[in-house]
């Protein structure tokens, strides 16, 4: 019976290639806006280190002082994302957790070997030793540094694989001098392009979904060659705006927690913690605790997707809604201009379950075809979105669940927009449409 | 009016496909609305002022590599070297420009223990800044030389501490001193007194967003002392490009140890800064585009589908007397209360999808005179869509009564 139906359906869209042809397209391209923006929306979300992620966590406190509200515009405050260096050093000093580091995000100037070019940035991190074992960082070759080479400022740097082959080929990077910020460093470590997505560990910003960072440095390193850092640098009261001052936050702390029983120690640690320095006179916000978030809790307080992004996300499906409408219309249309075809096959004996499923299989035809459209419209999309100069654009691939699932919601969605026209056909009375004939 | 009976009468009888053509209508009618809403918004942040001479000059990103040095003294070798450039008017070391993104905010009071304050975005710069800028002074003067002291960044930019003067825009000066003179008056950035001396026109902050307090910008007179600088070179004009040729190698025979960005001008400063804007508009633009296209094609598909259904019934009003201009109109008018329905319906949906946008995107209220101009187009798509149609049945034969089928 299918088979027999599928034919009715090619047969009848053949008869008027003009509609069918119209029908198509508005299903081709509502589906392919909407997974254009799907698949973005898909890449964008997910787990950039599957596996650790449910172990590391983000520490938050708000040392601010109590904002006066006083400002017809507010929002200045808003929740802190950062640490200052007093509470990093503090938290890293006490090591209550498995792990953890402080980091923050710099660019240096770095001389190449070959004298006679110019010297060129890199933008990298500066963090603590504890970075490359807690984010399972792969080396290629060498390894991190230690505790000891941290608080003693070594000169010592992790190249990303993009920096390596650029300074030094295919040879040996590992034990080499590169001169960053004028100053010579020993290579003891060359990793694998590592280039979690996002970089969940950064700041957040306009570049989480940016190329790799290139390199790695130790942050007390840093600190005494005064190197360049990069982001939000945010200070409030009287003191000095500088980097070791508690009045001004700009690190980033992550801590490896094993296990729930952890969790639940590290967030009483970090409460005495608060309520210790308060009573030294430091957070005077009483109403703003410790906060602990996990990884992907923390991206999505951090807002790592663009509004605009989602925005267009819904822009995407109501465009799908009206093209719906649209194809239920020219459904309607299509299918009741046959009420003399269905009279006739009802007095022959189909049931109304027959005629609905017939003209069932013609809207899932239609909304196959329109999903292929669909399909070729979404990656002209998703080519379009990677020309743009967004860090996230050279995400925009679909894997094979997305094209899987393209087909799948086009099919839906044109029989879901059949169903209505389809009933309609079914209830065509036999007698009354043969008598109008 | 008579006219309007059947056509009700009519649609009473195609309840189902009368509403969904509403509902088409009234959906596309509510997005339309918000998205031309967006775009609007879009446009308004990207034609903002900047206050500067934006055709005219030139910009140099430079990172010297030895620290050991006294900026304050490259810098001066550096504008010196800049000057000689035939074609270069003026040029000036700056740390934050309109559209460089290097916001430096602070809030600012007008008494040290003063509740209310406003936020104000700081720019630093060497002598001559306004002139090379070309910002233009409404009130008070210009700082003399003997005001200049050094950003001291080293020690947490100490100097705007000890800074005493300061000239302000006149958005912030509003802001601050409402109906007063602001001349002469004290700002507090921090806990010293810092005189206004100097009002300018306008001077946009390194980084806008679609808030009202884009205008409000202090100027000091503290010569930025880090080793990455950006250079200021305000050209003759006509002479951009060549100057831009010039800059890097002068700047790079002066002291080859640093790090040069490609030399730009303001305009691709600008440019830059609002690419996101600019594809976001053309995304906003091919999806009304395509709304209305595909509403035309509902409205479209289904008159094809009643006029073809009512063939017969048409030809025997054209037997009994219609003319032609009778059945043009009666679709036309059809179509005309299918389209006020919907737009009835569409308006409310555009107002509900506003308050919703306002939640979840903080975006501001739909202005009402967006409803009638959506309204509107949608009754001249209705009335477009429904055009070839509606002649093709203008164009039935009254013979078509006669027939029996």
């Amino acid at each position: 019976m299918f088979a027999y139906y599928l034919d009715l359906a090619l047969r009848s869209l053949k008869r008027n290639p003009v509609l069918t042809g119209l029908m198509v397209l508005a299903i081709g391209l509502g589906i392919g806006a909407s997974m254009t923006m799907i698949t973005v929306l898909h890449v964008m979300s997910g787990d950039p280190l599957p596996g650790r992620s449910a172990k590391l966590f983000v520490p938050m406190l708000d040392p601010r002082a109590p904002d006066s509200g006083q400002n017809a515009r507010a929002g200045i405050m808003g929740t802190p994302d950062a640490f200052t260096w007093v509470d990093a050093v503090n938290l890293l000093r006490e090591h209550r957790a498995d792990r953890q580091a402080a980091m923050s995000a710099g660019s240096v100037a770095i001389t190449p070997l070959d004298a006679g070019q110019h010297p060129f940035f890199a933008g990298g991190q500066y963090v603590t030793a504890d970075f490359f074992p807690m984010f399972d960082v792969p080396f290629a070759a060498g390894n991190g540094w230690t505790d000891a080479q941290d608080q003693a400022r070594a000169r010592v740097v992790v190249l990303n694989a993009g920096l390596a082959r650029k300074l030094f080929g295919d040879g040996e990077a590992v034990g080499r001098l590169v001169r960053l910020d004028n100053t010579e460093f020993r290579v003891i470590g060359v990793l694998r392009d590592w280039h979690p997505q996002p970089a969940f560990y950064a700041q957040h910003g306009a570049r989480v979904f940016g190329g790799p960072d290139q390199f790695f440095m130790p942050l007390q390193t840093a600190m005494e060659l005064q190197a360049s850092f990069r982001g939000h640098f945010s200070c409030w009261g009287d003191g000095t705006e500088s980097r070791t001052s508690d009045q001004c936050t700009w690190l980033q702390v992550w801590v490896e927690l094993d296990n729930p029983l952890e969790v639940l120690a590290y967030g009483r640690y970090l409460d005495n913690y608060w309520r210790d320095q308060q009573a030294h006179g430091r957070f005077p916000r009483k109403d703003a605790p410790p906060r602990l978030y996990g990884l992907m809790a923390w991206l999505a307080h951090e807002h790592i997707i663009p509004d605009t992004l989602s925005m267009q996300l819904w822009l995407a499906v109501g465009f799908l809604a009206v093209c719906m409408l649209s194809v239920v219309a020219l459904l309607l249309a299509k299918f009741l201009r046959r009420s003399g075809e269905i009279s006739v096959r009802r007095a022959m004996g189909a049931r109304r379950r027959d005629v609905f499923v017939q003209f069932g299989i013609e809207s899932a035809l239609i909304g196959t075809l329109g999903g292929l459209l669909g399909l070729a419209i979404a990656q002209l999309g998703l080519w379009s979105i990677r020309q743009r100069p967004d860090g996230y654009a050279h995400l925009a691939q679909m894997d094979v669940g997305m094209l899987v699932g393209t087909v799948a919601l086009a099919i839906a969605a044109s029989v879901l927009a059949g169903v209505l026209p389809a009933w309609r056909a079914c209830l065509v009375a036999p007698a009354l449409q043969l008598k109008t004939q | 009016m008579t006219e309007l009976k059947p056509i009700l009468a009519s649609l009473g009888r195609h309840k189902l496909i009368a509403s969904l053509l509403a509902l088409l209508v009234a959906l596309t009618c509510a997005i339309v609305c918000n998205v031309a809403f967006m775009i609007q918004r879009q446009e308004a942040l990207m034609g903002l002022p900047s206050g500067v001479a934006e055709d005219r000059l030139v910009l140099i990103d430079s990172a010297s590599l030895d620290r050991t040095a006294n900026q304050l003294v490259r810098h001066q070798t550096d504008l010196a070297a800049l000057r000689m450039i035939p074609g270069v008017e003026s040029v000036a070391a700056v740390d934050a420009l309109p559209f460089n993104g290097n916001n430096w905010t602070s809030s600012v009071q007008t008494s040290p223990d003063a509740q209310a304050y406003e936020v104000a975005s700081l720019f630093n710069g060497t002598r001559g800044e306004l002139g090379t800028l070309g910002l233009k002074l409404v009130a008070g003067r210009d700082f003399r030389a003997d005001e200049y002291i050094p950003l001291d960044a080293a020690h947490g930019n100490d100097g705007v501490r000890h800074v005493a003067s300061a000239i302000i825009t006149k958005a912030l000066a509003e802001r601050l001193f409402p109906g007063q003179n602001p001349l002469g008056k004290s700002i507090y950035p921090y806990d010293n007194p810092i005189r206004v001396i100097g009002v300018v026109e306008h001077l946009l902050r390194p980084d806008v967003d679609a808030g009202a307090d884009n205008g409000q910008s202090i100027l000091f007179p503290l010569l930025p002392d880090t080793n990455s600088i950006t250079y200021v070179l305000r050209t003759a004009p006509g002479e951009r490009t060549r100057v831009m040729r010039q800059a890097a190698a002068t700047l790079y025979r002066v002291d080859p140890d640093r790090v040069l960005r490609d030399p730009q001008t303001f305009v691709q400063l600008r440019a830059d800064y609002f690419q996101r804007e600019r594809e976001m508009i053309g995304l906003l633009i091919a999806s009304v585009v395509g709304l209305m296209f595909v509403t035309a094609l509902g409205i479209t598909g289904l008159a094809n589908f009643w006029v073809l259904q009512r063939t017969r019934t048409i030809g025997i009003r054209r037997a009994v007397g219609a003319t032609r201009a009778d059945i043009l109109r009666y679709f036309q008018t059809e179509n005309f209360l299918i389209v006020t329905l919907g737009v009835v319906l569409g308006v409310t949906l555009a107002i509900g999808l506003n308050l919703l946008l306002m939640t979840h995107y903080a975006l501001p209220r739909l202005p009402l005179w967006y409803l009638p101009v959506g309204a509107v187009t949608l009754w001249l798509l209705g009335q477009l869509a429904i055009l070839a149609p509606a002649v093709r049945a203008s164009r039935v034969p009254p013979v078509v009564a006669t027939r029996s089928v």
